[in-house]
């Protein structure tokens, strides 16, 4: 197991590596420079062009430019915003709280529903039980994410009134930001109503940002399921008598999740790509959001800065999952 | 009144290309304390038929009988509740692999454990004696050690060990193995067999042993049954039906054995059990039987006499024996 954990870590580093040439690269591959987006429609001269860009440093020959990145990064310096001035870093803080709300409430919406809805169907196999839900994931997972959730921000909160179109909460509220959680920080404000608000905003992006990942969850859970359900230790369990409930839940139920915590641990990554949708359609202040915003401004220290700690994060869940896949097969555990 | 009385089960699988006749028309009865064994080839229907009795087949299969009792209990009439109670507690049914047949993700001991506290109402601390216990009567060295033991940490023999410990845990009235050791080594072979006749003595259970090898049912069965193709053709005690077997499969089975080959070469029955799609008329074992004519080919065989060992054939063998 330790030499697993060392192994594990240590191809952490040419994936960082990687993943600051992508950071890097990237947001210079797109058309444009800072400068001119500065500008405006005013346009600027070549001299004051050429001026500003030696200023910001981009006149410098790419890999230099890079070197420097790297090096800054390695300090843990992310620079610089081109438009705010403010550290990247800082930036990034304050709004990411916002992000992992809104990620962690839908992965629990898609694993406490997709896990549950995957082991139905494979219990009622070929039935409509199965063939409806599994239709319905499949609906879930070709839905565009804007589309899905323009639908719902127009039946919910343009025929129901039932939920508020955008935001973390109503601007009737208003309270310090202790762990920058809406929703920790709303019941710790202990103002009537904050909490509920809170929830009534972030209940539309959440089941959003979920739908992917819980149609994803389910099929996985059901094709395990089925799997495990045709294995000869769940033929034993039935003939010692147990239940219905012991022998699927327990027994094959624990057996099928080894191959749904991976794909749990996939989806945090598909996550992220959706949140900058999500974020987008619903205003949620959060990286997602930020970063789009970025991206039109050509703030290159915003982007690669953000794009990096994103990568980071995803990178680390991983691991975490990969982990966690030792505690959860102990085939695993053992062996290494 | 026997401890399992079966007549005339049937099980019919519903597959794609239509209803598949697995079992068909079997009867059962095991005495208390009594030794029994199926015998037959791959596909010839011996597992399934104790599956059925274990309602441990897939809702694919439809089961048929007239009469289907346990201790005098109709098993079809029980509750679901009812059954679990039975199945697992009074029947216990060990397996061909042990090494899938225990859940890799759970230790030996949670499973014996589980067993225990399903059917008996020691505390946990019982439990866990008992768990030892076992262990060590199956001949598992170590056996508190082994208990927090994962199955990928033991061999196949060990798992077979831990499999019958784990049935054997609620004292179960007729044990069921379905070929025990098929799937491991010759020498722990008969060791396994060994364990599982002293068991079955020590502890007055019923034991019904299913197997293709007519060696194992010399060493172990005081009964002999065997399959073809779903159906029952001979039904002898053991002693006769290696002296004097009646039907001509029992015969060409007995032929195959190396012990008792004559030749240089090793007689072998020629072709297959009969599947779903080539089930012949007339007798099932017709075209592989050397003896087979055109009755044979057209007219369903009767059931002989016990004194012809029930064969179900024409022209039952070893008849001249039996008149003198």
């Amino acid at each position: 197991m330790l030499r697993f954990l060392f192994v594990r870590i240590g191809l952490l580093v040419p994936t960082f590596i990687g993943i600051t040439i992508a950071a890097f690269g990237f947001v210079r591959l797109l058309p444009g420079d800072p400068v001119l987006l500065l500008a405006g429609e005013h346009g600027v001269s070549p001299e004051r062009h050429a001026e500003l860009m030696h200023q910001l440093g981009f006149d410098r020959p790419i890999w230099v430019q890079y070197f420097d990145f790297l090096w800054s990064v390695l300090q843990g310096d992310l620079g610089r915003s081109l438009v705010t001035h403010r550290p990247v870093l800082a930036e990034f803080s304050t709004l990411f709280p916002a992000t992992l709300e809104l990620s962690v409430c839908a992965i629990i919406i898609a694993t406490v529903v997709g896990i549950p809805i995957g082991v139905i169907a494979a219990m009622k196999r070929g039935t409509w039980v199965d063939q409806s839900v599994m239709g319905a994931a499949l609906v879930g997972y070709s839905m565009p994410i804007f589309w899905w959730g323009l639908l719902l921000i127009i039946f919910f909160s343009g025929v129901l009134h039932w939920t508020p179109v955008s935001g973390r909460i109503s601007l009737l509220y208003y309270f310090p930001a202790h762990t920058g959680f809406m929703l920790i920080d709303s019941l710790l404000s202990g103002q009537k109503g904050a909490f509920v608000s809170a929830v009534s905003h972030l209940v539309l992006p959440a089941i959003v940002l979920a739908t992917i990942p819980l149609a994803v969850i389910a099929r996985q859970t059901r094709s395990a399921m089925l799997e495990v359900l045709g294995e000869d230790y769940v033929r034993t369990a039935r003939a010692k008598g147990l239940s219905q409930a012991r022998v699927v839940g327990l027994h094959a139920l624990r057996n099928a999740l080894i191959p749904v915590v991976t794909t749990i641990g996939l989806q945090v990554g598909v996550m992220m790509a959706g949140a900058i949708l999500t974020e987008t359609i619903f205003s949620w202040p959060g990286v997602g959001k930020w970063m789009v915003d970025s991206i039109f401004r050509r703030d290159y220290p915003a982007v690669q800065g953000g794009l990096l700690m994103i990568a980071v994060i995803i990178m680390f869940v991983n691991l975490i999952v990969d982990l966690l896949y030792g505690l959860i097969n102990p085939r695993i555990r053992h062996t290494r | 009144m026997p401890l399992l009385h079966i007549e005339n089960l049937s099980v019919t699988f519903q597959t794609a290309s239509g209803p598949f006749l697995a079992v068909d028309s079997v009867d059962f009865s095991v005495d208390a304390g009594e030794r029994l064994a199926i015998v037959g080839e791959s596909g010839s229907g011996k597992s399934v038929a104790m599956l059925a009795v274990m309602g441990l087949l897939p809702p694919t299969a439809t089961v048929t009988a007239d009469h289907m009792a346990f201790d005098g209990q109709d098993l079809r009439q029980l509750s679901r509740r009812a059954r679990r109670r039975v199945v697992g507690g009074d029947i216990a049914m060990i397996f061909q692999e042990p090494m899938s047949s225990l859940n890799p993700c759970f230790t030996v001991g949670f499973q014996i454990n589980e067993a225990l506290s399903a059917h008996t109402d020691l505390t946990r601390s019982q439990r866990r004696e008992r768990s030892v216990e076992l262990l060590r009567s199956v001949g598992i060295p170590e056996p508190e050690r082994r208990l927090s033991a994962f199955p990928h940490q033991l061999s196949g023999g060990m798992s077979q060990r831990v499999m019958i410990a784990m049935a054997t845990a609620c004292q179960p009235r007729l044990l069921i193995a379905d070929e025990p050791t098929t799937a491991l080594d010759v020498t722990i072979q008969a060791q396994i067999l060994d364990l599982l006749v002293d068991l079955q003595k020590e502890h007055g259970m019923a034991l019904i042993l299913i197997t293709h090898d007519m060696g194992v049912v010399a060493e172990t069965a005081q009964r002999v049954v065997v399959q073809y193709a779903g159906q029952q053709v001979e039904r002898q005690d053991v002693i006769g039906l290696f002296d004097a077997p009646h039907h001509p499969y029992t015969s060409a089975l007995l032929d195959a054995l190396p012990d008792r080959a004559t030749g240089d070469r090793l007689p072998a029955i020629r072709g297959v059990v009969p599947g779903q799609g080539d089930r012949p008329n007339g007798c099932l074992f017709n075209p592989r039987c050397p003896y087979a004519d055109d009755t044979c080919r057209t007219v369903v065989p009767p059931r002989q006499p016990a004194a012809l060992g029930e064969a179900l054939c024409h022209y039952p063998l070893n008849r001249a024996e039996q008149a003198a």
